[in-house]
């Protein structure tokens, strides 16, 4: 090994504790970056190899009953590959051992066997015998969750006739990735699950012979799928087609591009803060370390040293911080994209591993980390090699210390002397005071962007759980019932109260702009589900009015007052227009309320309910289960006090990590800036610090102007990390939306105070770690070194 | 001992080399016009008041520096002809350095230190041959700090010439030395320059110094006052300060 590599590898080893401290800032950025990066592509890439290799679907579209006849001139439309019809109908399970309803969704299969389009994965067993009329496969998270294995029995409630059905077999599908439930909020595998049934099953059980009411579509790579939409809407309009729509309304499809967005917004968003700290981090040190070397790099240039070999030398330093800091994020993000690998498989139902090494996410982060710790360097690498060898040997000129009007100020203040020493230090490296501020603002910042997520999910909870749903249980018909069924579910055993509500899917138009939603209708003075405006007002979409979530109105561009045009896809071809009454602040969905006389106007049909809201007795809920599980008229059921249980221990869990993480995240940031900007002003100012030493200023008194700058830089970080935290909570929050959710901007005063608590904690410990130095300062060695 | 052979090799030959530093307000004639000829194989001293330019020459000489006007000549090779490049070529083919303050790489042993020239020299001795040549063959693996200012200042000679320079610039290399650690340096310098023949050059304020030398050369104000010849030159072990 040359010389100058063993000073290289000497000095990277003097200086492991600045190094580990930048390393772990550096190895944040990698390890996030890796995650979000790799788990980004790898669910990306999953999802298609899975759609590739099973054939999901282009095109969906539902109908009443249309005729299998219709089937020949859909396959006709231009651009349609393929053409598969189909029976999807919900139904009441009875599962042995469970006492709550479950429900499900039945699709049927092919007389052939298995389906071309949307093919299943057997998991176990064998699908049901096209021939057979007793035989069922389900998907495999809902037989794993209710314990049932191939010979198993159920029974199932299909359109009023109960049949016991035997599981043959469970499957995954690529239209199921994503499962949840009508009206739910989180997949719950015990209480919903996907039956697939033969044709002929299905087709006596829903009286569906010669008929299908579900048809996707494959089309050719380069077919115009809004021309095919379109189409096929026309077509299947005469038999109540509720309109037809891509993948991106597909509910599966949909939560995993959720999840993917947010992935890579993550991957966008927060490692260059890691990556910015580390490059000014580095460059701090490097600039230090060479203002320490000025002599030694004049005399590598004396011997002959060319510059590019010196520029490339303190380079190489800055290089191993990369190393280190790269290795540790590797073996971090490893690590964390494992855990999230294992957190998706709870969500998502892939047939294979979703989590592969994805060596471009190495290879990327690990570029990306050089390259910061590289740009950090540069600078100062660059003026090392430009230093002129016969200047570098002559010590540099002491630091001019001006008397500005500001330190004329000062004067004036009479203030102590180590207090001046502090505040002049601030004046005389301000560049490097200002960027140790913003260091330790972006920790405040992180932690800031991490309270909010936590206040957020408090705030959309509180809002969709305690403030508009309030009902214990939601009880689903389709296709609706006439609202007097509501008395019949007033005297359900344990009900004590139910109200009736009504969803029917619409398109809402506002000039060119439109979208497919569904309109809620309730009676005036509804009290279990309610609807909430900004100020938490509860509020009645007034008659002849409708109400718009924000993201809605904003999707339109519809403001209170214009006028919405609203059609259903009932195959009347009648266009309604309602004012915009107002807009609702709603986080999950993009509702549209009105109410229900004047929706049952529009519809031209008697008073109808489509959903109950039950208020129960909890003491009588196996008697409620017991009926409901024979109720034909039920589509799907909500238990909303499981699901406002499951949901909070979900986020209670994925909170407290988080936190954590952020918590981590912060002290490392804190940490990292404040013990090399403690460290680097030690040794700008060990003379100095030594010198009062020696007039007889106690070791107390000489750590205050150590500590005491550290601390102030600190207290000056704080309001700007609120600001920075602000701004990234946001781009956060914007981030996060979807046509699903949003993500509230919540700012609690608490997460500030918790942000500036942990970061001036941790610069206090930082600061601290350095005095240790301080106190063993030998005064002599310090005095006698020529710099 | 005797003066060099006659009709010897030049080394350096400087012609109105001036050196001015413009720091704004003044302009401070470093050099003001300096004519002088090195020869092959020549141990010479320069002798100064503070400030009167010695230290300049001599890194004009060693391309540390670069002249405001005047040429100098290195051999055939013009330096002042030169740019950045071309000096680093210079130095790491042709010039040692010795400086007052030593300046050794305080990670590296004393070997390693004398290791960074011979990792980029032409032709080199190996590290434990230049440290044997300054008496040093004991300390190799010494790190600075632990090392008197003597022995440092032995290594630095060591590392100047491992490379076997043709021409060793040194600059008060006895100036943080006493009395007895300087004889040291500088036995060692002379006897450098006749077992190798190194033209070399030494900056001194120490005017005993300059009996040792073939040629002592007075600097004032940037100019060069006179240059003796000395007709006898003494062993350093005579040179007491
Ligand atoms: N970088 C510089 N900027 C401005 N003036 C300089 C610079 N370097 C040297 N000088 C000036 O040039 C003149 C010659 O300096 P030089 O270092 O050559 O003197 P010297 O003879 O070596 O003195 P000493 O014996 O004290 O080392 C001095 O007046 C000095 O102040
Ligand atoms: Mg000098």
């Amino acid at each position: 090994m040359n010389a100058l590599d063993k000073k290289l590898l000497r000095d990277f080893r003097r200086l492991w504790a600045q190094a580990l401290a930048i390393a772990l800032v550096l190895a944040c950025g990698v390890a996030i970056l890796m995650t979000t990066f790799g788990m980004y592509g790898a669910l990306e890439d999953t999802r298609a190899a899975y759609y590739e290799r099973n054939r999901f679907a282009d095109v969906f579209a539902a109908a009443n009953r249309a005729p299998d006849s219709i089937l020949s001139e859909i396959r006709a439309i231009p651009g349609v590959r393929q053409a598969e019809a189909r029976v999807v109908k919900h139904v009441i399970l009875n599962v042995p051992g469970r006492l709550e309803t479950v429900t499900g969704q039945m699709i049927s299969l092919p007389e052939t066997g298995a389906p071309l389009l949307n093919r299943p994965v057997l998991r176990s067993g064998r699908l049901p015998d096209p021939a057979a009329t007793g035989e069922v496969a389900v998907n495999a998270p809902f037989a794993e969750a209710n314990g049932l294995r191939p010979g198993d029995s159920f029974t199932a409630n299909m359109g009023g006739r109960k049949r016991v059905l035997t599981l043959t077999g469970t499957l995954l599908s690529p239209e199921f990735i994503y499962t949840i439930g009508p009206g739910a909020m989180m997949p719950d595998a015990e209480t919903f699950g996907i039956l697939f049934v033969p044709a002929r099953v299905a087709d006596a059980a829903f009286d569906m012979q010669g008929a299908f009411n579900d048809v996707t579509l494959k089309l050719d790579p380069r077919a115009p799928e809004a021309q095919v939409i379109d189409r096929l809407d026309i077509l299947l309009d005469p038999y109540g087609g509720t309109g037809a729509h891509g993948r991106d309304s597909q509910t599966s499809h949909s939560f995993v591009d959720a999840e993917i967005e947010q992935l890579r917004s993550t991957a966008i968003i927060l490692p260059p803060i890691f990556f910015g700290i580390t490059a000014f981090l580095v460059g701090m040190v490097i600039g230090r370390i060479i203002a320490l070397e000025r002599a030694e790099i004049g005399l590598l240039k004396a011997i002959g040293y060319s510059d590019v070999e010196i520029c490339v030398h303190y380079l190489m330093l800055a290089g191993l911080v990369a190393v280190v800091g790269t290795l540790l994020g590797w073996a971090v993000g490893t690590w964390l994209s494992g855990a999230l690998a294992r957190l998706y498989a709870q969500f998502f139902d892939f047939p294979y591993l979703i989590y592969r090494v994805a060596y471009d996410a190495y290879a990327i982060s690990g570029l990306l980390a050089l390259a910061s710790a590289a740009l950090g360097a540069a600078r100062s690498a660059l003026h090392a090699a430009r230093l002129a060898p016969a200047t570098a040997m002559s010590p540099p000129a002491p630091p001019r210390f001006s008397r500005g009007l500001l330190d004329r100020a000062l004067s004036r203040l009479r203030l102590s002397q180590p207090v001046m020493m502090i505040l002049r230090s601030l004046m005389r490296w301000p560049v490097r005071s200002g960027l140790t501020t913003l260091g330790l603002s972006l920790a405040v910042a992180v932690l800031v962007a991490s309270s909010f997520f936590s206040d957020a999910l408090d705030t959309i909870l509180d809002k969709a759980f305690y403030q508009s749903n309030r009902q214990d249980a939601m009880l689903l018909f389709s296709p609706g019932l006439r609202d007097d069924a509501l008395q019949d579910v007033t005297n359900l055993p344990g009900v004590l109260m139910a109200e009736g509500q009504q969803f029917q899917p619409a398109t809402l138009r506002h000039g060119h702009l439109e979208k497919d939603t569904a309109l809620e209708a309730r009676p005036p003075g509804a009290d279990l589900s309610r609807i909430v405006d900004a100020a938490g007002h509860v509020i009645d979409a007034p008659p002849g009015a409708i109400l718009l979530s924000e993201r809605l109105a904003a999707h339109l561009e519809a403001r209170p007052g214009d006028v919405v045009a609203i059609e259903f896809p009932d195959g009347r071809d009648e266009i309604h227009h309602l004012p915009v009454a107002g807009l609702v602040t709603q986080y999950v969905g993009l509702g549209a309320y009105v109410d229900s006389t004047t929706l049952d106007r529009l519809k031209r049909q008697s008073p109808r309910i489509t959903a109950a809201n039950l208020l129960i007795d909890d003491a009588a809920l196996p008697q409620l289960h017991a009926v409901l599980k024979d109720t034909p008229e039920l589509s799907g059921l909500v238990m909303l006090t499981r699901m406002r249980r499951s949901f909070e221990d979900t986020i209670r869990r994925n909170v407290t990590t988080m936190t954590t993480v952020y918590i981590s995240i912060a002290m490392l940031i804190t940490v990292g800036v404040a013990y090399n900007g403690a460290r680097i002003q030690l040794s700008e100012r060990a003379r100095e610090l030594a010198s009062l030493r020696i007039l007889g200023f106690t070791r107390g008194e000489v750590s205050f102007v150590l500590i005491g700058e550290t601390m102030l830089l600190a207290l000056l970080a704080q309001p700007l990390g609120w600001a920075l935290g602000g701004v990234i909570a946001s781009a956060l929050a914007r981030g996060s939306a979807s046509d699903l959710y949003s993500v509230p901007l919540v700012l609690e005063p608490a997460g500030f105070a918790r942000a500036s608590l942990v970061v001036l904690a941790a610069s206090l410990g930082a600061a601290l770690l350095v005095r240790r130095r301080l106190d063993r300062l030998d005064l002599v060695a310090v005095m006698k070194t020529r710099e | 001992m005797s003066a060099p052979a006659a009709a010897p090799e030049t080394m350096f030959r400087t012609e109105g080399l001036t050196k001015v530093y413009d720091s704004g307000l003044t302009k401070v004639h470093a050099l003001a016009g300096v004519d002088l000829e090195l020869y092959g194989g020549e141990l010479s001293v320069l002798l100064g008041p503070s400030g009167s330019g010695k230290s300049t020459l001599l890194n004009i000489l060693g391309g540390l520096d670069h002249a405001s006007a005047g040429h100098v000549w290195f051999r055939d090779l013009e330096l002042t002809g030169l740019g950045d490049r071309g000096l680093t070529r210079y130095r790491r083919d042709h010039v040692g350095f010795v400086f007052q303050f030593y300046n050794l790489v305080a990670s590296l042993t004393a070997r390693e230190n004398v290791q960074l020239v011979t990792d980029v020299a032409r032709d080199p001795m190996s590290p434990d041959e230049a440290l044997e040549q300054v008496g040093l063959g004991s300390r190799m693996d010494h790190f600075p700090a632990e090392m008197s200012g003597g022995e440092q200042q032995r290594v630095a000679i060591a590392r100047a010439i491992a490379k076997r320079p043709e021409v060793l610039l040194c600059d008060e290399p006895t100036g943080a030395l006493d009395s007895k650690t300087g004889v040291q340096v500088l036995e060692a310098l002379r006897d450098i320059n006749e077992r190798l023949g190194t033209t070399t050059a030494v900056i001194t304020h120490n005017a005993e110094i300059r009996r040792m030398a073939h040629r002592v050369i007075w600097f004032r104000d940037g100019h060069i006052e006179r240059i003796e010849t000395n007709a006898e030159r003494i062993a350093p072990a005579d040179i007491h300060w």
